[in-house]
């Protein structure tokens, strides 16, 4: 008489997995909900400057972008090293951007057409030039409220 | 009839087509939340409108920035790490503010005046009439202009918050985020906001010479 059975052939049973879906349903709802739809493939290097005095954009439904800097290492072939514009999904010159705003403020509902902010996001080693045209250019247009995109960072350095 | 048991249906798979869903929406989306600095432009130029009165050139706070990245700062040679101390000591056109009483501010004539203005819970109090004024060259790279842009920001934050502090206790970003739940906090906030507003002028670019 042993009280200690022979640990025979007799396999454990297998771990339960029928919470498993449940598990992954929960993840999938949360990626769902915190994310957002990525719109537009870059075209273009896009590596934005670090401020300390950030200020969030609410509401994206309400933003625009534009993208200013290199075209990137793949494209640079056809299309060379100098800073170039891209709205939406393909590079334009700054006379489309007047055309550009009109389309994305008829996105939207009427009520909402004067409260866009345009972002700008512009690659740090781009220089000035590029940037006043489209400034110049988005006042020509009546887009006022603009935000130059930035990354959060604790201190500036020299 | 005959009763048939239905068998149940299996849920082996589920997960695995969970799991295809979650990589999904892991790949297509985005997290990151866009932020900046946010900047009113000015409207467009109106060729009949009349041009504005002439500013006291006291009153201007003139930041040059050239195409090597370098700042002048009301004629004066700085670094980027400086212009904040500076912009400040602009701002507040009298170190002693707001215990001045001269208008002109003749202690400091190399500093902005003020003028009497009515504001929400203080009453009538002296605000400076200071401007920034910023002018790049076609040059100048985008890492340096927003430099300048933030330490302007800055200043003004810490400027707005130090008054804050001392006259309702609280800083001035407290009462931003506390305005929405009390409406004499959002007076407040006003206030400070109206004593230091943010004046930062671009000028119209200018094209000088080649590239």
């Amino acid at each position: 008489m042993s009280k200690f059975r022979k640990k025979g052939k007799k396999s454990q049973p297998a771990v339960n997995t029928a919470s498993l879906p449940d598990i992954v349903f929960m993840l999938l709802f949360f990626f769902m909900v915190t994310t957002k739809m990525r719109e537009t493939t870059l075209k273009v290097i896009n590596v934005t400057p670090k401020a300390t005095e950030i200020e969030k954009l609410e509401k994206k439904s309400l933003v625009s972008y534009i993208y200013i800097g290199k075209p990137i290492k793949a494209l640079q072939g056809a299309f060379g090293t100098a800073p170039r514009i891209q709205l939406n999904d393909a590079f334009k010159t700054k006379e489309d951007i007047f055309q550009f705003v009109e389309m994305e403020r008829n996105k939207r509902v009427e009520v909402e057409r004067n409260l866009v902010t345009w972002s700008l996001k512009v690659d740090q080693k781009t220089k000035m030039g590029i940037v006043t045209e489209v400034k110049q250019e988005l006042r020509k247009a009546n887009a006022l409220k603009i935000n130059y995109s930035s990354k959060k960072t604790d201190k500036i350095v020299n | 009839m005959a009763r048939r048991e239905i068998s149940e249906i299996n849920a082996g798979s589920m997960a695995d087509i969970a799991f295809l869903l979650l990589i999904f929406f892991l790949v297509t989306t985005t997290m990151d939340t866009d932020g900046g600095l946010i900047r009113r432009l000015p409207p467009p130029p109106d060729s009949e409108a009349t041009p504005p009165d002439k500013i006291n050139q006291r009153n201007i706070f003139e930041i040059l920035v050239n195409q090597n990245d370098q700042l002048l700062v009301e004629g004066e040679y700085i670094q980027v790490t400086e212009l904040r101390a500076k912009a400040k000591e602009f701002i507040k056109s009298n170190p002693n503010y707001p215990s001045v009483a001269d208008e002109s501010n003749a202690s400091y004539p190399n500093m902005p005046e003020f003028r009497i203005e009515e504001v929400p819970v203080l009453g009538n109090v002296l605000v400076s009439k200071q401007i920034i004024s910023l002018q790049n060259d076609n040059g100048t790279s985008y890492e340096m202009y927003i430099k300048v842009q933030n330490e302007l920001v800055a200043a003004y934050n810490e400027i707005r918050n130090e008054f804050a502090m001392n006259k309702f206790g609280k800083s001035y970003s407290e009462l931003v985020q506390q305005s929405e739940s009390s409406e004499s906090i959002a007076e407040k906030a006003e206030a400070v906001k109206k004593i230091f507003p943010q004046r930062i002028s671009e000028a119209e670019p200018k094209k000088i010479g080649g590239n």
